[in-house]
This record gives structure tokens, sequence and C-alpha cells, in this order.
């Protein structure tokens, strides 16, 4: 199982147009991570790291070169189908704006089983189970704006969870909190890896990275270095 | 998504912005309700006119004198030759088959006194077989006999408003005087429900009219059936009366009551569809103002639409949402403006006295054409939203 490798990007680009200005954020990228890692991608502003997680979760697709999500190249795929992967393979946890306004964390985290069809009894059971694993159980009736900013990142990672995904995107998931809750967001991650889920982590903060396994650096939308992490934490 | 899972996402975004929601609303609130009024007033005013006209008899033809305009321009109307209708037409009449009652008519508008207090009322002079003709009832006495029409007795028949306004409520009047013209009237009978007042033809014809002639003369056929060939029977029969070859030169004129519902009917059918047109003008106004206000909820919510993409949305999902929030809207809008249009119907008939009569046709039109406003209204907002790709709208600010 552990070897199975999960995704692959070979020779990625990724080219953008705004009117006579063209940018070439990737510029040939290629790496490939295995079902179970735990993988940061690293680099500062610029670098191209947040194009790389938008291809990752195919939110935007590849300019030339090739990205294969579960050997399947998704390049192909059509708009729904698109949703589709994002919903069912993609868990994923943003900076900000993670949850919708004006809604309960309970109704939130089913929204990805509604979209995927699933019946309101099972959808609120399964949402129930993933709120207790991040120990927010009790806040299921809150609305959304009443819980505190790492409560949010673990309501995300509850939502991502219910969908049970083949990998976990998380960008910059610890970008708005202070170091201890930021720690304790982590520790989340490290369980669920310890469960075998795959983890993503796009950050530009080392200490961040210190929590993954692999870290890949990457700079002027090139991989600038992909290695073990020796510090891990 | 099923579509009760999207109606109460629908309600629950509105229920959050209640305040925009419910200013969205009124156009189609006041839309809806105009239409609503208009229609059922127009409905009641028909009913109340052709339950007066009805109280004529179905079964009644009336010979009126004077041609029936059948050329453009003014002329040939019936103030040329008002005095065409005889007595011995009525005796002619009265001799045709399917033919139960014949009375004359004529009709004046005079002011009736007793004691002071007047009454300012049209005087109908009729035959005895008035009465039997045109079922009315009688709260005191009768209406007068043959052998008072022949004599022309001085007496008359009060509906029993006049008797309120002259005489007061619960007062006995038969056998009491009133004054018209200055003659002296003995009261014989008082009608049900009635504001008109009736003497014998011949004392309204030598007394009060100083005339010979009719102004009407009403024909009872036996059968309602029979109604439409009485009428070429009659117009024949006329014709031959009044020696004229050519119908287009004919001195009278022919009509069922049949035929004024229908003339009345569609005239306040015009005017109503001519009315809820103009309502129907703030449908579509309201309409502008939900695609508006769609069109900045969707703006509003980009980052949210680009959240719900990135968590599996496909573009039939978002557009369904905002679709459905926008005939949620405009239904909803639909239903407190017919409530709100049959409140106030309700009270505006009583007001004006007429029938309340509210259809159901109408109030289902209403909602259907509400929640069809949405749809035309909210679909551009909808597709907008849909469209948006979803890494333009995570990364929106």
């Amino acid at each position: 199982m552990h070897s199975q490798e999960i995704i692959s990007f070979k020779n990625v680009h990724k080219i953008y147009k705004t009117g006579p200005v063209i940018y070439e954020a990737l510029k040939g990228i290629n790496f490939s991570i295995k079902q179970g890692e735990f993988v940061a991608i690293m680099g500062p502003s610029g670098s191209g790291k947040s194009t790389i997680m938008n291809i990752l979760g195919a939110l935007d697709l590849v300019s030339s070169g090739e990205y294969k999500l579960k050997g399947k190249p998704i390049d192909s795929y059509d708009e729904d189908s698109l949703a589709e992967i994002r919903n069912k393979e993609i868990g994923f946890i943003f900076q900000s704006f993670n949850l919708l306004p004006r809604t309960t964390i309970l109704k939130n985290v089913e929204r990805p089983m509604m979209y995927a069809g699933i019946p309101a009894l099972e959808r609120e059971k399964r949402a129930m189970e993933a709120l207790s694993m991040v120990g927010l159980e009790s806040k299921a009736k809150n609305q959304s704006n009443h819980i505190s900013g790492g409560q949010i990142q673990r309501v995300a990672i509850a939502r991502a969870l219910v969908m049970n995904p083949s990998i976990f995107l998380a960008d910059e998931p610890t970008g708005n909190l202070d170091t201890k809750t930021a720690e304790e967001v982590m520790s989340f991650f490290i369980e669920l890896n310890k469960k075998g889920h795959t983890i993503i982590l796009i950050t530009h903060e080392e200490n961040i990275a210190d929590f993954a396994k692999r870290i890949i650096r990457v700079k002027d939308g090139l991989i600038d270095s992909d290695k073990k992490n020796g510090k891990k934490k | 998504m099923n579509f009760i899972e999207l109606f109460l996402l629908a309600v629950s975004a509105l229920k959050n912005n209640i305040v925009r929601t419910i200013l969205t609303m009124l156009g189609i609130i006041i839309g809806i309700a105009s239409v609503i009024i208009i229609i059922s007033l127009g409905q009641g005013a028909t009913q109340s006119i052709v339950g007066e006209i009805s109280k004529f008899g179905a079964n009644i033809l009336t010979v009126s004198p004077g041609k029936i305009q059948r050329r453009p321009g003014l002329s040939g109307g019936s103030g040329t030759t008002v005095d065409t209708l005889v007595e011995a037409d009525l005796k002619a009449l009265n001799e045709l088959p399917n033919v139960s009652q014949v009375s004359g008519l004529v009709s004046t508008n005079k002011q009736i006194i007793f004691d002071g207090a007047t009454n300012q009322t049209s005087i109908s002079g009729t035959d005895e077989t008035y009465a039997v003709m045109h079922e009315l009832s009688f709260s005191q006495g009768s209406y007068f006999t043959d052998s008072q029409v022949a004599t022309r007795s001085k007496v008359i028949v009060l509906g029993d408003e006049i008797v309120v306004e002259l005489f007061g409520e619960d007062t006995q009047v038969v056998g009491e005087s009133v004054r018209v013209d200055g003659k002296t009237f003995r009261i014989v009978g008082v009608v049900e429900n009635g504001s008109s007042a009736y003497v014998p033809i011949s004392t309204a014809q030598k007394i009060l009219l100083s005339q010979n002639y009719f102004n009407g003369i009403e024909v009872l056929i036996t059968d309602s059936q029979l109604v439409e060939s009485m009428t070429t029977t009659i117009e024949d029969m006329m014709l031959l009366q009044h020696k004229i070859d050519d119908i287009n030169d004919a001195d009278f004129s022919i009509r069922s009551s049949q035929e004024m519902v229908d003339s009345i009917s569609s005239v306040t059918g015009t005017l109503s569809a001519l009315l809820s047109g103009i309502a129907a003008i703030s449908l579509v106004v309201g309409g502008i103002g939900i695609m508006n206000i769609m069109l900045v909820t969707v703006t509003e919510r980009t980052r949210e639409i680009g959240l719900l993409k990135a968590i599996g949305a496909k573009r039939r999902d978002i557009l369904l949402q905002f679709l459905i929030e926008a005939i949620v809207v405009t239904l909803a809008g639909g239903v407190i403006g017919s409530s709100l249009g049959i409140a106030i119907t309700f009270l505006a008939t009583k007001l004006l006295s007429i029938p309340f009569v509210v259809s159901l046709t109408s109030i289902l039109l209403a909602l259907g054409v509400s929640a069809v406003v949405g749809i035309i209204f909210g679909w551009y907002p909808a597709k907008k939203a849909a469209e948006l790709q979803p890494i333009d709208a995570l990364r929106y600010e």
C-alpha cells in the first residue's frame, strides 16, 4: 500500500497570460508522492508553490507536462469531473475563508457529502464522527463565525476527513494562527498521517514544514531541493 | 443535491439577510397584490352588475325604440325615433306564440316627497305583469293590479331603500301617500332590495309624462331555449308591424339580458386585462430588482462559491442554489402579495359593497408568474455564479 504512487508531476509548466504579459509560474516541475507520505512544499512567495497547490487540487490545469492523480492524468477531465475529483480525492484546508459563513459547523462538514449525494442521516453520522476526531463534536451546532481560528482549521480538517480523500491538501493552514495553536493543528495532521493518510502541506514557514517527513523546496518555478526532513518534529 | 436540500439552503441564505430579502421581495409583493386586487375587484364588479341585470330575468327580451347603429358616425342613435313603440306593438307581441307575459315600460326620474322628506329616484311605469316577469318579492303589500292599470290609478310601489329614506326603518307604509310631481300617490306595496319606484304604465304615460308611447316593451319568453329564435320572430313581427322592409332601417332594437351580460362582461374583462397589464409592469420592475440584488449577492459570495467549488460543487449545484434562492424570494413574495391582495380586496369589497370574489385561477396564476419572474431574473446571476472558475473565485478579494 505504502509504495503506491498517488501523485506524479512530469515536466509541469504553468503559464499565465494577463493581456500582453506572459508569466511562467512553473518551469518544468517533476516529483511524485506515494500513498501515506507527509510532504511539505516550501518556498517564498512568488516561487510557484501556490500554483503547484492549485494544480494538485484540480483547481487549475497545467499548461504543459502531465499531472497524474492515482495514475490517471487529470488534464483531460471536463469541469464536472474535476469537481468530482475535488469532492472525492482531495481534502482542502485553506489558510483563510475555510468555512461557509452563517452556517453551523455541522452543516459545513456535511457540505462535501451533500455534493456527493450521501443521504442526510449518514451525512450527519459521518460529520459527527469526524468532528469528534478533531475534538469539536460539542461545537457541532455552533455557527462557524462563533469559533476560534484554531477551531476553524480543525473543522476544515474534519470536513476534509468525511470524504476520506486520497490527499489532504493544506495551504498555509497555520498562517493565521499563533505558534501554540499552530502546533495543535499540526498535531492533527501528524495523527492523520499516522493513520495512513497522505498529507501535502504548502507553507513558507520552516517550523511548520518541519512537521513533514519530506520537504520539497520550490524557487522561481523550479524545484530547488527535494529531500527527507532530517529535523522532523 | 436534491431540491429539498437546495430549498433549505436557499431559505437559510435568505434568512441570513432578512432585511435585504424583504426589500427585494417588495417589488414582487406589490406587483402580485395589485394584479390580484384588480382581477378580483373586476370580477366582483362584473358579478355585481351581472347580478343586477339578471334580475331582469334571463328569459326576457327587451324591445327598445330607435335603430341599432349599424353605420359609423354619430348619427343614427336612438334619440331621433323614441316614440315608435306604441300600444299596437304591445298587443301584437302579446299574441305571439311562446310569449307568456308582455309589459310596456316607461321610465323617468322624479322626486318622491313624504312629509318634507324627499327622494330622487327612477320611476318605472309598468303593466301589472312586470312583478311576475321580474319575480319581485314584497315586504309589504303587493304590486298594483290590472284594474288599477286600466283605471290609471295613482298608486305606487316603492323599493324598500326608498321607504327607509322617506319613512325610516320598520315602518308600515302601505296605505300612506307620497307626492310625485305635485300629485298624490297611494303606496300599495314595498319591494324587497329595491331602489326604484313603480307606477301603473297608464298613470305614468298620462299623468307623469304625457306621452302615449313606450320607452321599451319587455317580453317574457316561456323557455330560455327559445330566446334566440324568438328574437328573430319578434324582429320579423315588428318589421311587419312598422311596415319596414330592410332590417337596417329598423326603428327598434331587441336585446336579451344575456346580451347585456355578455357585453358588460367583455367591457369589464378588457378593463381588468388593461389594468393587470399595468400592474404586471411592477412585476417586471420587481424582477429587475431581484436580478440586481442577486448579482450583488453573487459578487459578495464569490469566495464562498470558490470554496464550494473546491469541496466538490459542480456548475449545476451552484446554478441551482442561486436560481432557487431567486425563486424562493419571488415565490414568497407571490404568497405574501396574494395574501395582501386578498385582504385588501376583502376590505375594498366591503367598502364598495360588491361581492367578494377571489378566483383560485388568479392566485395560481400569480404564484406561477412570480416563480417565472424568479427563473427569468435569477437565471443570469445564477449562471454567472456557476461559471466562476474555482481558482478565480478563491482568490477574489
